[in-house]
């Protein structure tokens, strides 16, 4: 079945608090050379048929309108997967 | 004089709200989520809490619930609407106020009593507070990091629509130290931290007289009583 995958990140310039826990967990356990961690969503949207371009349109107004907050996301990639 | 109180699933305080409405002196009206039938109240608060489990975003999901819909429509005609918390959540995604609330910056949930100035008095909701008032209420939530444009601060700051600012020590990182805000028209008004635990002595913040006899909060839910009586 199709999938309409819709990947947000927080904003470059805000300060993600998960990605930085998760950094300072990976610094703790040794691994020096990662130096910054971001966390976002990916979100998948089943359908029952191929999208179309209309759909996938759709989709991308769902995307900056309910599934991102565009004053501390941004949407990063929209993309069908089978 | 009705005031409506939301509860969306997930919503902890709006007891607590209705409590406060009831001692300001007004009829509480139970809204529900799913109703977008506001039963023609004069006013309406979205109280705090955790709807929808914060799924997606705080406050992202309750912002599309029909009574919400309803509310936002309501809001642009006038009607008074005050966001508590997650209520403050629920404008910031509905548009009804800009910008938005982010993890705090400690990342910690922070419960205490917070001190806080009163900015702005032009409102439905802050009336009744003198102009630079310093006031205590409860303070409690993970995401009250208020964030904006430079743009968008730069205008609420010019535009006199911060509504109440943090003091002595700014809890969560908020911009501008932005604990509440107000739109144009004065009828909306969210704010982060709980007027409505602090309206009966006993039950609110520490004051100078004793423990547990702080009523700041109680001048919110006056404010909206006299603005729609004067209305």
């Amino acid at each position: 079945m199709p999938k309409i995958i819709v990947e947000v990140m927080p904003k470059a310039d805000l300060l993600d608090p998960q990605g930085k826990a998760v950094a300072n967990a990976l610094h703790r356990k040794g691994h020096a050379s990662i130096t910054n961690v971001r966390i976002g969503k990916r979100i998948e949207l089943h359908v029952d048929t191929t999208p179309t371009a209309a759909d996938l349109e759709q989709a991308a107004q769902i995307a900056e309108s309910f599934l991102s907050n565009g004053v501390i996301e941004d949407v990063v990639n929209i993309h069908v997967e089978d | 004089m009705k005031i409506g109180v939301v509860t969306f699933p997930g919503t902890l305080d709006d007891r607590d709200a209705a409590r406060a409405v009831r001692i300001a002196g007004a009829e509480v009206v139970p809204l529900w989520h799913a109703d977008a039938n506001l039963l023609k109240v004069d006013a309406v608060v979205l109280p705090g809490g955790f709807s929808y489990g914060d799924y997606l975003r705080c406050g992202a999901i309750a912002a599309q619930a029909p009574v919400t819909q309803a509310i936002v429509n309501a809001a642009k005609g006038g009607l008074p609407v005050l966001g508590i918390c997650n209520g403050f959540q629920v404008l910031v995604e509905s548009h009804l106020l800009p910008g938005g609330l982010i993890r705090n910056e400690h990342q910690h949930f922070i419960c205490r009593d917070q001190r806080l100035r009163v900015e702005n008095v032009d409102t439905a909701w802050t009336n009744q507070y003198q102009l630079g008032e310093e006031i205590t209420i409860p303070l409690k939530n993970a995401e009250g990091g208020y964030i904006a444009s430079e743009e968008t601060l730069k205008r609420l700051e010019g535009e006199g629509l911060i509504a109440f600012r943090y003091i002595d020590g700014n809890p969560n990182g908020s911009m501008n130290d932005i604990a509440g805000l107000r739109n144009e028209r004065g009828n909306v008004v969210g704010l982060m931290p709980h007027p409505e635990h602090a309206v009966e002595a006993g039950f609110g913040p520490d004051g100078a007289a004793a423990m547990r006899s702080g009523l700041d909060g109680l001048k919110i839910f006056e404010s909206v009583i006299k603005a729609v009586v004067n209305a």
